[in-house]
Order: C-alpha cells, then structure tokens, then sequence
C-alpha cells in the first residue's frame, strides 16, 4: 500500500483555501449587480463548474481513445474518474443555474441549447456507470466504457448544434451575446477578479479531486486483486 | 489485438494478381450479405421480431390517442413527433432482440469464428435491423395515415425516414451488442441509446414536419444536412470500434 503522496496532501489544503478565497470574494468582494441584484453572484460559481464539468467531459473522451489504443488499464481508471467528477460539477452547475433562472427568467428550466445538453450529458454519465456497474470482467467492462465515451463524446456535440438551430435565451456573458439572450450583463473590474479567481480555484479543485478519485481507482482496483488471491 | 484475416483457400496460384486483388472486397461484401440474409431468413421463418415490433408500434399510436387527444387541429404539429417516438421503442425492441438471440445461443460466438473481418458482421447486423425498422416503418405508415386521415405518403418523408432509420440502426446496432453482454442487459439498451441518438430524432422529427407541413426546402435542408452528417460519423465510429466491442 502507498502512502498518500505529500504533494497531494498540499494539494488538498490549498484546494479548500482556494474554496474559501473564491466564496468570499464572490459573495463579499464582487459587486453587486445592479439589475439583478444578489442572485447574480450564483454566476461566478457556475460558470467554474461548468468550467470542470466541461474538462472533465474532454478527459473522458480523450482517455477513451487512448485506452482503446493501448489497451492499458490505467486509462480506464483515469477515465472513470473524469466521469464521476463531470458527473458531479455538471450537476452543480445545472442546480445553480436554476436558482438563478427562477428570478431572471422566471422558470427553473428552459429546453435551451446549454441546458439541454448539460442534463443529455448527465444522461450519458448516468448510462455510462450502470453499463459498468453490469460488467464483471474488468477488461471487456473498460472497453465498453470507452466505446460508450467515445460514441458520447461525438453525440454531444452534434446534439448541442441541433439543438442550437432553435433560438437561444441563454446569456453569453464571455463573446458577443445573441439578441434573444436575457440576463446578460457586463463585468465590472471586481466581477472579472471573482469571476477569474473561481475559475482558477475549481481548476485547481478539478486537479485535486482527480487525482484523489485516480488514486482511489488504483487502490479499488489493488483490493480487487487481493480479494482474488484470498478467494483461490 | 488479434483479428481473423480474410484468408481464400480457392486463391491459387492459377489466378492472375488482378482477380486476387478483387477477391478479399467480394468477400467482404459476401460476408455482410451472408449475415444479413441469416437474420432476414431466420425471420421469415418465424416471424416472432416483426410481429413483435409491428403490434408494439400499433400499440403506441394507440395511446398516443388517448395521451394527446389526436384531433385535427393537433395532429399537424405532432404527427412528426408521434411517429418518430413510435419508430424508437419499436426500434430498441427490435434491436435487443436481434442481438440477444445471437447472444443466448452462442450464435455470435459461431460468427467471430468465421474467418472474415469482424466489421462485415456488424454491417450483416445494421442490414436486417434497418431492413426490420423500415418493414414496420412501411405498415405504420399506412395505417396512421387512415387512422388520423393524413396523407404521410410524400417522398420527402420517405427520405426522412430512411435517414433517420439508417442511423439509428447504425448506433443501436453497435450499443445493443454491448448491452446484451451485460447483466441488466433488456433495461440497458434505451438508456445508452436514447441519449446519444437525440441528435438524429431531432433532426428527424423537424425534417419530417418540415414536409408534412409543406416548410420552405431551406428550412428543412439543415436538418437533412444533420441527418446525413450524423449517418456517415457514426457509422464510420461504430465501423472502427466494433471490434473491442466483440473481442473475447
């Protein structure tokens, strides 16, 4: 059994730090904004964990691929452990992004092309671990793992396209906005501070958490083995 | 990663190199025919999968009767909708039955050991599916049309339909050879394929309303755009993975 690496240790206090820091300058620091007032400052925090949500999803489908190529069972690890964290942030983001709507756009949803793709996503995670969960052999369970990741990864987005032949109400705050946007707004100075830092700190927390959830794989995976050779 | 390559005893040295270059693509093709025909005859024998799917299918319209209050003004706007809903539950009947009775027999384990390319029993496999799904697809279409008193006989249609049909058997093809390797194999199908096929029922359903009615044929060229981009990417995905798919 390995011992806990230190670096990682570190990594753990800097990441709740960074948390703390990100809270209070999103919900103290940041101005006000003027039309919509305290429910903006979901903002900062849902875009960060869209932000991971979305790196998360590219990890898992580029560790699909390379598992397929190599056939190595460290991808599959590393793999899972992508899904299991976009899984999560997604759904962090999609929840603050309710709160948000509700007062803004006077739902909690709306079957726009963001939204929509976010829970289709969620869909394709969902799918994805009970295709797993109904896989003993651990080879052949990685291999369909990665089919379904790499079929889910080119799905998304053709989805979100079609998807975006609709119009869209969802504010792009970051680029050019679409007329029919609603709850757009322009950042100010102390916005673009809390705005940047929340993504720095998720990014930072994304690390974190994917290397503990990799070094729980291989832990899983080590117990497994041992099992086996207690069994025969 | 060892594959079965395409091997021709008949190939001797008699045989001009030209007509031993055509010979693996003939095989190929015959291979995929082979396995398309196996599963087209098995059915025509039995006739349980048609059966099966034409009922369900019927059924669905049924309640969608019920469900939607189908009245004039109404069924113009979903039309689109209920037909393509109708189409995917019959088609992931179709498709886990065809998959699973290759399963339970070890038929399939008879298959990967015929020595061609693994992808030709997959394009065997999206043949009889797609020819299954257009059979019902040809007796639902008549009959809601008399049902409901809409004329759904419009090549437009027709075209829609083929494309749509064409991916979804493409993708569900490739995800129900994995779902019936797994432990909850009959629930599994639909929730892995759903999700990802969302993109073809959209199309699908905006092109065929698109026709039915009477939209501008630029309104409705994106959607076949997507149609057809969709159609050719997944089948070229599904033809490069099939292989770790059915790999022992």
């Amino acid at each position: 059994m390995q011992p806990k690496p230190r670096f990682l240790s570190v990594l753990d206090i800097v990441s709740v730090i960074l948390l703390a820091v990100a809270t209070y300058l999103a919900l103290v620091y940041a101005p006000t904004e003027k039309v919509m007032g305290e429910v903006q400052r979901v903002f900062y925090f849902h875009v960060a964990a869209a932000w991971v949500g979305l790196l998360g999803f590219v990890a898992a489908g580029v560790t699909g691929i390379i598992y397929l190529r190599t056939q190595n069972l460290k991808w599959d690890i590393i793999e899972q452990a992508a899904v299991e964290i976009s899984l999560v942030f997604f759904f962090i983001a999609i929840v603050l992004g309710s709160i948000w709507a509700r007062p803004i756009w006077n739902t909690w949803w709306t079957w726009d092309p963001r939204l929509t793709t976010a829970a289709i996503v969620e869909m394709i995670y969902l799918a994805y671990l009970m295709l797993r969960q109904g896989i003993e052999d651990p080879d052949r369970r990685a291999r369909f793992g990665a089919v379904y990741t790499l079929v889910g990864a080119v799905s998304v987005p053709i989805t979100f396209l079609s998807i975006r032949l609709f119009r869209t109400i969802h504010p792009v705050v970051i680029g050019s906005a679409s007329a029919a946007a609603e709850g757009g707004f322009n950042m100010t100075s102390g916005m673009k501070t809390a705005f940047f830092f929340a993504l720095f700190a998720f990014t930072v927390i994304f690390a974190d958490l994917f290397w503990n959830r990799i070094r729980l794989g291989y832990l899983a995976q080590r117990v497994e083995q041992l099992k086996l050779k207690v069994m025969q | 990663m060892s594959k079965p390559q395409i091997t021709d005893p008949g190939l001797s040295t008699a045989e001009t190199p030209a007509a031993a270059d055509q010979r693996p693509a003939t095989n190929y093709l015959r291979a995929i025919g082979a396995v398309a025909w196996k599963d087209l005859a098995a059915e025509l024998r039995s006739r349980e999968l048609l059966s099966a799917m034409l009922v369900f299918a019927l059924l669905v319209i049924l309640i969608f009767n019920f469900a939607l209050e189908l009245d004039v003004k109404t069924r113009t706007s979903v039309t689109a909708g209920v037909l393509w809903v109708t189409f995917a539950f019959a088609g992931t009947l179709g498709l886990n039955r065809s998959m699973a009775i290759e399963k339970d027999r070890g038929c399939l384990d008879g298959l990967l050991l015929a020595p061609v390319d693994r992808s030709a029993i997959y394009f065997g496999k999206v043949i009889s599916n797609l020819v299954f799904m257009l059979i019902v697809e040809i007796i639902v279409l008549p009959a809601y049309s008399v049902l409901y008193n809409t004329n759904l006989f419009q090549p437009g249609l027709m075209g829609v339909i083929l494309l749509g049909s064409v991916g979804y058997t493409a993708v569900g093809t490739l995800l129900s050879t994995m779902s019936v390797q797994a432990r909850t194999r009959d629930v599994l199908l639909p929730i892995l394929l759903f999700p990802v096929v969302l993109p073809i029922l959209i199309a699908a359903v905006k092109a065929s309303s698109g026709f039915l009615q009477g939209a501008e044929m630029t309104a409705i060229m994106p959607w076949l755009n997507l149609l057809i981009g969709y159609d050719v990417i997944f089948t070229a995905i599904a033809f490069m993975v099939f292989d770790y798919v059915v790999e022992e």
